[in-house]
């Protein structure tokens, strides 16, 4: 029997996104997935020698997840995305991902698919260039891609019921306005999402929206933003303003886009109380404990007053 | 309501861009104060903490104009996060309570010539496409004039002979700028001042010191930011080379960027984003024309720029050409400046020495 080709996932940045897809693209390619395990203490280590020091820490997380990859599979998944569309930018780090990686890690062999819209390069077009270079059957490329889009779709659409469900309790609600690879990663955001649900406090994700209804409510709170990645979290605010007692904004020192499009929401929204963390690859967890903990008694006491 | 209008500070092209406005608009341009101590702690008092520092300085431009009396903001700029700059410094200036109308002529992360017509015909209702072509071609002469006066200069001031002669032709020059001009007249600007530049005297040997200056495009053009680096380096007798101006910017770039990607495609598969490609390809031209060294200019934070420095360490280890990295908050000292360019310049002195011995 041939030997499958295995091909590396690193567990940051876009896998949040868009786990579901690249998973059953590759298998339907007969390829085996290799993830990498959940970020810790050795990953973040990686990443940070792996780095310049200013970068993100998400990129740096990133980087500490392919060095983990590294001599465990035969190609390394990193996509390079520059824009969705004319006014459908994203941050700029994943325009350069491709060559940073590249060029910090010289001997490892890379997959790669390049989607910017503005120049015709689109997503399912740059599946099939990156298929064909795991099968030679363009047909098989074209189904798997099809079947992996269905599936995410799927997928997506059973989190946003879930979190529709979860809307009729009546529990304190949250909601964390934050990047996917923020919220879910195990070293940034799990710390802060355990400690509220310990406390029993649901939690609404940003994320779990429809995109286009996302993207259009944050046209009413930003009309010049052209980040898709953050257009379509910032959506959520005006979505379930009326639902949640209080937001959390999530942020990686030193992001871009956040860094404008946090400060601009926190001037705008005046009625909901809010609370901006930002994390840093030193950040302790106890001080992150009493602060959320001081804001949870403030929306408690927010709520009683209003009942 | 009488509009006086105002907009960010950069280098010297508050020239151009004041004299644009106030040929269109026929309203009065109230040119920020120049930028002091004051300017950036006023900026960076009410910014975010790790947004870049051209936002800290245009805030901070923006609030003394509007101290003077300025009630029309324009601000335009594009690429990486400069295009959503205008957004949020509104929001943060209406929060300090000043009153002011915020014109944003940024569409698609790009500054926009249609939509500029279209505001200012609203002002000035008399303008038509013909004096307001005019006007931006005077405009842009006069870019491209001080970009090609500007290299001069800054290749030839280390090693003049009288001190000063070259600043003292720099001042005349933008002064003569300042006063009424038409395309014929720039013209003659340019060849007289050519000419000047060349006469003055300077003692150049034949293997003096060469750098090159990439990175970040404020950094770069704005001298304040980077404590004068320019100036600092060619006043030890180095010849500096860049090639981020305005005119590189408005008019070459977007042609520029497939062959740049095309010579460095050693180390390049895509486009970076903002400068982050020019910076790396530039690094490897410089390299391959024996350039001595290559200082690296960006504000903290810089998105674009982190992306190009590691792929800009490979660059020097392949080439072997030092680089130094300056990355320039709000709160930097000129003597920590002076003191890593000191550094930086023994050690290319000493390498180029080493080179010569070995040959």
């Amino acid at each position: 029997m041939k030997k499958k080709i295995k091909i590396g996932i690193p567990r940051a940045l876009l896998y949040y996104r868009h786990h579901i897809l690249w998973k059953n693209f590759f298998e339907k390619l007969n390829c085996q997935v290799i993830l990498s395990p959940d970020t810790n203490k050795d990953i973040i280590q990686l990443g940070k020698k792996y780095s310049i020091d200013e970068s993100c820490l998400s990129s740096k997380v990133y980087m500490g997840h392919i060095a983990y990859l590294i001599d465990k599979c035969d190609y390394i998944l990193v996509p390079r995305i520059s824009d969705y569309g004319k006014d459908e930018k994203v941050c700029i780090k994943f325009s350069g991902l491709y060559d940073i990686v590249k060029n910090t890690f010289p001997h490892i062999s890379l997959l790669n698919y390049n989607i910017e819209e503005s120049h015709h390069h689109k997503e399912s077009f740059a599946f099939l260039k990156m298929g064909l270079k795991l099968s030679k059957n363009p047909f098989k490329v074209i189904y798997a891609y099809y079947y992996a889009h269905h599936k995410e779709k799927k997928y997506q659409q059973e989190l946003m019921q879930s979190q529709t469900n979860n809307m009729k309790n009546n529990k304190l609600k949250i909601l964390i306005i934050a990047h996917p690879y923020n919220i879910y990663d195990k070293y940034i955001g799990y710390p802060i999402t355990n400690f509220l649900k310990e406390n029993n406090i649901d939690i609404i994700y940003a994320d779990r929206l429809d995109k286009k209804i996302a993207i259009e409510y944050s046209q009413e709170l930003s009309p010049t933003l052209y980040w898709t990645y953050s257009k379509e979290i910032i959506g959520a605010i005006n979505y379930y303003q009326q639902a949640v007692d209080g937001i959390i904004f999530l942020t990686s020192f030193p992001c871009g886009p956040d860094s404008l499009v946090n400060e601009l929401l926190i001037r705008k929204i005046k009625n909901i109380p809010i609370t901006n963390i930002l994390i840093d690859e030193s950040t302790a967890e106890a001080g992150l404990q009493t602060r959320l903990e001081s804001f949870i008694d403030i929306i408690e006491g927010r709520k009683k007053n209003n009942e | 309501m009488n509009k006086k209008i105002t907009f960010p500070h950069i280098g010297n092209y508050y020239i151009p861009i004041s004299y644009l406005i106030s040929k269109t608009t026929r309203k009065e341009v109230i040119i920020p104060p120049p930028i002091t101590k004051k300017t950036i702690n006023l900026g960076s008092k009410y910014s975010p903490d790790y947004v870049c520092v051209p936002f800290k300085y245009n805030l901070g431009n923006f609030i003394e104009s509007l101290e003077l009396g300025a009630n029309t903001i324009f601000q335009a700029g594009g690429g990486c996060r400069y295009g959503y700059y205008a957004e949020l410094q509104e929001q943060i200036l209406k929060d300090l309570g000043y009153n002011f109308e915020f014109v944003n002529f940024i569409k698609n992360n790009h500054v926009s010539l249609s939509n500029i017509y279209k505001y200012i015909k609203k002002v000035n209702p008399k303008i038509n496409i013909i004096t307001y072509s005019y006007y931006l071609l005077n405009t842009f002469l006069m870019i491209i004039i001080m970009d090609k006066l500007g290299k001069y200069p800054r290749e030839n001031m280390g090693f003049e002979i009288q001190k000063n002669s070259f600043i003292n032709i720099e001042k005349n020059f933008l002064n003569n700028l300042k006063d009424h001009i038409n395309p014929f007249k720039l013209i003659k600007i340019y060849f007289k001042y050519k000419k000047q530049f060349k006469k003055c005297p300077i003692n150049k040997p034949k293997d003096h010191l060469k750098i090159g200056i990439v990175g970040e495009l404020y950094s770069i053009m704005e001298p304040y930011t980077s404590a004068n680096i320019e100036r600092k380096l060619a006043s030890r007798g180095i010849e500096v080379k860049r090639f981020t101006t305005f005119t590189y910017l408005l008019l070459i770039k977007q042609f520029n960027i497939k062959r740049l990607l095309r010579k460095g495609r050693k180390y390049l598969k895509y486009h970076l984003g903002a400068d982050a490609t020019e910076s790396v390809v530039l690094t490897q031209e410089l390299a391959k024309k024996g350039y001595d060294g290559i200082v690296h200019l960006k504000s903290f934070g810089c998105t674009p720029e982190i992306s190009a420095m590691p792929i800009m360490s490979e660059v020097s280890k392949d080439y072997h050409i030092p680089i130094i990295y300056f990355s320039f908050d709000s709160n930097d000292s000129e003597v920590a400046v002076e003191t890593r360019i000191e550094a930086f310049y023994d050690m290319i002195v000493a390498q180029k020495q080493q080179t010569q011995n070995n040959k």
